[in-house]
Formats: C-alpha cells, structure tokens, sequence
C-alpha cells in the first residue's frame, strides 16, 4: 500500500543509535471548559525531525491539545517545555516566536489581502528605509510557492484562489518561517490528490532538515505513510504513545474508539449496509441544470429508497449540482421536478417545501449556528411546522429535539449546551437532526463525513444507510473514494460541470470510478494522481 | 501540467469555458480593483473639470485655495477615520475631539506654538488611547464606546468653555495664528499640513508592517491572531493615531479662526465616515487607501462649493447630493467586492 518514498520519509527509529532530543513536550497537560473536561492530564513528546501522528476520535481533545501547544490556549495544569525548558505561551504570537508553526484545518489567512502580503504577513522584507520592499517580497513568494507547486500571480487576492491553494500558501507561510515545530492540523482535508504529494514531499524536506512535525489526520493512508511515532487521545485522555510501525490498523482503530479489535473487524471498514432496492418511479427528477461556467446540462433522477453517490474530482461541479437542486444557487436554465410537480421557482424555500434538503459541505459557514443551542439548531427549519399563529410550541420542540439526539445519538451534556462546544462529528449530526424533522423526501448529503473521526463517520454512514432503507432518496457526495463507492447504489460521474457518465449496479466500483474519471481526465499525464480539477488548473495558468 | 494547457481535442468541449472563464475573471478583478481604487479619482476630476467650463468662477486658483483649505481640515480627520475603518472599527468620537483640541489650542497658545500643539495632542492622544483600550482590551464594540466618547469630550468641551460663554483667542500676530492663517506658494499651511500627512499616511499604510497589520485585522482578525499579529496592540494604536489626529485638525482649525470654537465639529464624524467610504475603503474592514479618501473630501468640498457657486441653491442641498453619492458608492463596492473575489 505505501509507496516507496514512506521509506525514505519515514525511517525506522531503531537504527538511530540514539533517540533525537525532545523539542517541545507537553507534561501533564489539563484544560477544562464549561462542562466538559477537553483534556486530562495528557502528556506528548515532539523529537527533533520526527513527523509525529496525533490521532483521536472527534472530541477526543486533539483540536484542544494543539491550541495549547500553539499559544491559543493557556492550559489549566500541566506545563510546556521547549528544548527542555518551561514555557508558557500567551498567544499564538508568542508560540511562533519561539518557533512553533501552526496550519489550522480551516485556512486562517486574510482573503482580501494579496498572497504576497499573507505569506509575509508581520515579516515583511524591508528596504534600507525600513518601508516594505514589494518587489522583493513578490520575488520572494513567487519563489517560495513555486516550490509548493503554486503558480498563481502572487499580487492577486487570496480569496481569489481556490480552497486547496490557499492551503498550499498556508502552508508556505507556516514552513517559511524559521519553525522548530510545524504543526498541521489535517492538512490535506481541501487537498487534490496531487496537492497532497507536493505536502508529502514538503514535509519530508522539514524531517530531513531536523524539523519536528505534529500531523493530525483522519486518513489511515497517510498516516502510516508520513509518520515514525503516534499519541492517541480519546476522551481528553492519553491512551497511547509509541513507534507507528508497531500497530497494525486494526489495532490503532480499536484504540481510539475503544472498542475491541474483532469487533471492528467485524463492523468492517465503512459502515454502510447492504445496496436497496430502488426501481419505483423517481421522486426528483432534474433536467439541464446550466449556470455559466459552474454547470452545462446536469441532468439526473432521483428514486425513493436509493442511494445515488455524485463522484468526480474537486471542482467538478458536484456541491454546486447538490446546491442547484436545494435551490441554493441560482441557474442560468433547468427544471427539477419533484414526485411529478415541476418547482416553478427555485429558490431554497420552494426546494424545502417540496421536501428536498441539503446538508451543506462547509458546516461552519453554512450549517450550523455555533452560538445557539443544540436545541434551537435543531428545530430552526422546522420552526414553522412547530409554530401555531407565530407562537412556537416548546413542548413539541422538545419532544422532536429527545427523538432525534436519542436517534442519532449525539452526545451533548444537554439539549441546551451550545452546539460551538460539540465535536465536528457531533455538530454533523445536529444539522442532519435539523433536515430530518423536516421530514424530507430527498436528502442531499455535500461530504457528510469529512472532518470527523473514524466512530462518528461508521455511525453517519449507518444512518445514511438506515434512512434510505426507509424510503429516502439520498444524494451522496463524497471526496473519499471508498465511501462513495460502497454507500452509492449508483453513481454519477461529473467533469467540468456536466455528466461525464454513470455507473449501475455491478459497475459501481472504485475501479470503474477511475475509470471514467480518467478517460475524460485533462490528459492522462500523471496518472490517477495527476488529475486536477480543471478550474483550478486553468487559473493557475495565469500565473 | 503541459498537457494542460495544450490544445484540447474536439470531443471534451466543455474544457474550454473554465481556462477562457478564468482570464475573463481575471479580467474583471483587475477592472474592478481599478474602479474600487480610482473611481472617485475619475469622478472628481470629471466634475471639476465640467464645472470649470460652467462656473467661470469656479476654475480660479483663487476658488481652488479656498477649496482646499476648507477641505483640510476634515481631510486631516478622514484620514485617521481611514486607518480606524481599515481595522473593520468606527470612530465616533473626532467630531468632539476635533473641537475640543482647538479649544485646548486656543487656550495653550497664549503660552506659545509648543504648549498649543502639545496640550491638544497629549488630551486627544489620551482620549483615543481609552476608545482604543476599552476596544481592544475590554472588548467592547467600537461604535458604543467612540459614542461614549463623544458625548463625553463634548461635555468636557462645553465645562471648559463654560457652555460656550468663554471664548479663548489665539495671540494676533503668534507663531500659532500664522500656522493657520499663513501661505506658501499661495497655499494655505494647512493644505501643505494635509497633504504631508497623507503622504506620510499613505507610506504608513502600505509600506510598513503596522500598516499590513490595519489590513489583516479589518480582513480577519482571528486569521491575523492565529499568524501572530499583535491584533490588539495594533488597535489600539489606530485609535490613538485618530485621536491625535482629530485634536491636532482641531488645533489647526483654531489657528485659522483665531479661536477656539466650541459648537464647531458637530457631526463632522459623519462627513468624515462618508468620505472614507465614497473614497473606496470598505465599511466592513480590510481594504482602502488613504488617497481615496484624499479625493472623497475634495469631492465633498467641491460639490459644496459648487451649491454656493450656483446661489440660487439652498446650501442644505450639499448634504442631499453627498448622500447620493454615498449610496450610490456603498452600492457599487458591493458589487466590485463581489467581482474582485469571484473567479
């Protein structure tokens, strides 16, 4: 499975005669927040040039950990050590100072602010007159992301440029500075295929130059492809420190959920069921969905009961047709039509009342309402079914709010605990809670799973399952290959906005997917990996 | 990535769309940043030279002097309403800051040209250094606290004036009066005062590391937190820099009027909000130039000017056509935001 560059990235630890000195260890660390203890007591040690994994279940205290390792946080007991000294960092300014570099998982850079001006954001280079040197910093960053494979004109606004390569000009921002410790928090979650080979060999030139890295990921794969030790954390605990290469998957699966190695064996990896049967009339049927240079023609049906996975590569159009049919995005052209009634307007009111919803790709900005309670997240789209003459019924809120949290086991302290302070895992279920008391005919899932661990992704799945047995007609889209071809009773393929093919029955298969992803791929250069979505590419161009 | 950009064959037509998209978005930022930058640069040199050709009188050096030192002043409060507004705050309070710094001016200046710049500097400076420290350090909203302020420096205004009954004058003949009152190549000092602070302003924003830090807090102050900007440091700093500039507007304004006015700058915050936002700096935070709100006062000195050139206008009119243009700019930053960040 490992390619033969994990070798060289990684290697085995017990050559070295000597174990590398620790450059910054976490002792004891604690932190608590309202009703909930994040961390308990959990120590980590971070050797010079090791490319360290911390792994854990969604709430199991990572995201926590690594803002108290970065100056975000202050923790409650414990202590920080830095080349053996105590530290204690009062903001991230500080953290970065002493050399510890951060990626987020979502990309904190200015969007208005060019890609120069972000790259050497507090570092500017001077002239002899101490003001910015533009031209040198231009120079400078054209330079640097050159090396990240990032060809965009640097003088252009971030917010211009696509999701992964604003990651990549983060992640050049992080790696330029003079870093210790480089610390990404999943990284290669709005990566393409071959951003993250470029991140992989970045990161195997900060192991050769002696820096330490601190990788968290969900993905099995690169785990074990990048990484010498592992810190696995579940429930704000420590639950294991060591070599990477000394647990098998199976065994680091059990270990941050907790459960016993044959029992996820016999779970198996996803946690979809068998495929259903579909051959009744469609419930949505969807005829030349066109907006100008985002959609041309998408045609698809939906049928009670099935499963339909949307594939193609990042950029292919796939949220935009999920967002398209929920009304979200406005067309240029194109009808749906749903159980035999053609939506005359369509607009997202019109696609709910038809019982069409959409649970959206980024959960943060589109999805849930951090600040409101699990509760109020729940019943917001429900408000008006729940409401007589304007006056909402907190009796029947209640009532719908204990049915879903029981079903869809989400684990808060209470209804009322604000939804900002769940897991990701958690926060997902909340707003599919929100659609489901809508009781909707067709379900639009944009990457349910993504961002969320291994145990809450089995249990999305299983559900997903659970509701198309029941006679919902699912849209699934998915990044991870896997999921999409063992949850979708059929898929759709699209490339640059329109369909490039469909795959039934036997075809659907991760094989076929390739497939037909390549045959239409922007020339088959470098294979499966090279592939790049084709809006992302040709702006790049421009550069 | 060759074989991107090599001609694609026939059969996948809908290649071709995303790469001719792509220069066409491009296209459209670079026009629409222009436009966002430069526009009220056209706008105003379209109107002055229109009404040349209308307003004989308008045309005269004599016409433009007076212009622009009317413009002055507020030019000097737009500008440190510019920083504040960058930062994605408000500054409520340079209206009462203005007036209360000429009227510490007036009053010091008995004592000579230092204690009349110095005192209205060192109070103004203290009271942006409050704004900005309950701000960034208390954490309070930006509007509630300079509104605060307002009302408190005009109080304190009005206490020192005794309602307006004291009138402190400024020494014929002092080196201060002459610092409003005299010319250089016919140009008042404080048109000269002006522009070498918007020079100097200009240079600030776009060539040093404070200035980089305005735009990244105003774009998003938890991505300039997390890349290790003192986020709060620099706010506060911008206050201070609008305080000291609003007093020392005020002090030069004394200068000119030979006295310390205390009814003066009543909602002069609101003109200069205005003429930041029409020169192209975003409301929201995050992007503007300090040029752009150069030309915004002149616009709005100019469309006044023009009112009393035409006479027969009732000189209230000024505020209607400054509104207009207000909206009709705060609408099209909408839609050039919108062009600039879509590809």
């Amino acid at each position: 499975m490992a390619p033969p560059e994990a070798a060289a990235a990684a290697p085995p630890e017990d050559t070295d005669p000597a174990v590398p000195p620790a450059v910054l260890e976490a002792i004891g660390v604690g932190k608590r927040f309202p009703g909930v203890v994040a961390l308990d007591d959990v120590s980590l040690t971070l050797r010079q040039g090791e490319i360290h994994a911390l792994v854990g279940e969604n709430g199991a205290g990572k995201s926590t950990l690594i803002k108290v390792l970065t100056g975000v946080h202050r923790p409650d007991s414990g202590e920080l050590r830095l080349h053996g000294q105590p530290v204690s960092f009062a903001r991230p300014y500080e953290a970065q100072q002493a050399g510890v570099s951060t990626i987020y998982q979502e990309v904190n850079l200015v969007p208005l602010m060019s890609v120069a001006r972000n790259i050497f954001l507090g570092r500017e280079p001077k002239n002899r007159l101490r003001l910015i040197d533009f031209p040198r910093m231009h120079r400078e960053a054209a330079e640097l992301l050159a090396g990240f494979g990032v060809t965009a004109d640097v003088r252009r606004p971030l917010g211009s440029l696509g999701v992964g390569t604003q990651q990549m000009v983060a992640l050049a921002r992080a790696v330029s500075v003079q870093a210790r410790v480089v610390v990404m928090d999943e990284p290669t979650s709005a990566l393409e295929p071959r951003e993250v080979e470029t991140l992989f060999r970045v990161i195997g030139e900060l192991h050769s130059r002696q820096i330490a890295v601190l990788y968290v990921s969900h993905r099995m794969d690169e785990l074990y492809r990048i990484c010498d030790r592992l810190t696995v954390l579940r429930d704000g605990r420590l639950v294991h420190t060591g070599d990477l290469a000394d647990l098998d998957r199976m065994q680091l699966v059990s270990m941050m959920l907790g459960r016993e190695v044959a029992e996820v064996r016999r779970h198996g990896v996803t946690g979809f069921g068998e495929g259903h049967r579909a051959d009744r009339e469609p419930v949505l049927t969807a005829t030349g969905l066109s907006r100008r240079h985002q959609l041309d023609d998408v045609a698809l049906q939906l049928h009670p009961g099935e499963v339909l996975g949307l594939g193609g590569l990042l950029g292919s159009g796939r949220s935009e047709t999920a967002k398209a049919l929920a009304g979200a995005l406005p067309l240029d052209s194109g009808t749906v039509t749903v159980a035999g009634r053609r939506l005359r307007r369509l607009t997202s009111a019109a696609a709910i009342r038809a019982g069409i919803s959409l649970l959206p790709e980024d959960r943060k900005a589109e999805g849930v309402i951090p600040g409101l309670s699990v509760r109020e997240n729940i019943v917001l789209a429900a408000m008006p079914r729940l409401s007589r003459a304007g006056v909402v019924s907190r009796a029947r809120q209640d009532r719908i709010v204990e049915v879903f949290m029981k079903r869809l086991r989400i684990k808060a302290s209470s209804p009322e605990q604000k939804v900002g302070e769940l897991s990701g895992g958690n926060q997902q279920k909340v707003l599919l809670a929100r659609w489901l008391c809508l009781e909707p005919r067709v379900l639009l899932l944009d990457e349910p799973t993504r961002g969320i661990d291994v145990g809450a992704k089995a249990e999305v799945q299983a559900l997903v399952d659970e509701l198309a047995q029941e006679g919902l007609a699912v849209l699934l889209i998915s990044s991870d290959i896997e999921e999409l071809v063992e949850g979708a009773d059929r898929l759709v393929v699209l490339r640059g906005g329109a369909v490039a093919g469909e795959l039934t029955g036997d075809r659907v298969g991760e094989a076929e997917l390739l497939e037909v992803l390549a045959a239409h791929g922007p020339g088959a250069g470098g294979g499966t990996s090279g592939d790049t979505a084709p809006d992302e590419a040709a702006e790049e161009e421009q550069g | 990535m060759k074989s991107l950009t090599s001609p694609r064959p026939a059969a996948v037509p809908a290649d071709a769309p995303p790469a001719a998209a792509a220069a066409a978005a491009l296209d459209r930022q670079r026009i629409a940043s222009l436009v966002q930058r430069q526009g009220v640069f056209a706008v105003l040199l379209a109107v002055v030279l229109v009404s040349s050709f209308v307003f004989p009188s308008f045309g005269t050096l004599d016409n433009a002097r007076g212009v622009t030192v009317q413009a002055s002043f507020l030019s000097v409060v737009a500008l440190g309403m510019t920083l504040v507004i960058i930062t994605g705050g408000i500054d409520l309070s340079v209206g009462s800051v203005f007036a209360l710094g000429g009227v510490l001016a007036a009053w010091a200046s008995q004592y000579g040209l230092l204690p009349a710049l110095l005192l209205p500097l060192a109070v103004c400076g203290a009271v942006g250094l409050l704004n900005g420290l309950l701000i960034a350090r208390a954490g309070m909203a930006p509007f509630i606290v300079t509104l605060a302020t307002l009302l408190a420096a005009r109080g304190l205004l009005l206490s020192l004036t005794h309602e307006g009954a004291t009138t402190y004058l400024v020494p014929r003949g002092s080196a201060f009066a002459e610092l409003g009152q005299g010319t250089l190549w016919g140009f008042g000092y404080p048109v000269l005062i002006a522009v070498a602070l918007f020079v100097l302003g200009g240079v600030v924003l776009q060539r040093t590391s404070f200035g980089q830090a305005l735009f990244a807090v105003g774009g998003s102050a938890d991505a300039a937190t997390l890349m290790g900007l003192p986020v709060a440091r620099t706010r506060v700093l911008v206050y201070v820099l609008s305080g000291l500039l609003a007093g020392f507007a005020g002090a030069l304004n004394a200068a000119r009027l030979s006295s310390g006015v205390t009814i003066i700058g009543v909602g002069m915050e609101l003109d200069a909000i205005a003429a930041v936002v029409i020169g192209g700096t975003l409301l929201v935070g995050g992007a503007g130039s300090v040029s752009g709100t150069l030309w915004g006062v002149l616009l709005l000195a100019v469309i006044q000017n023009l009112i009393n050139q035409i006479g027969s206008l009732n000189s209230s009119y000024q505020s209607v056509v400054s509104g207009g243009f207000l909206i009709v700019v705060v609408v099209a930053q909408r839609y050039l935001a919108r062009a600039r960040l879509t590809t």
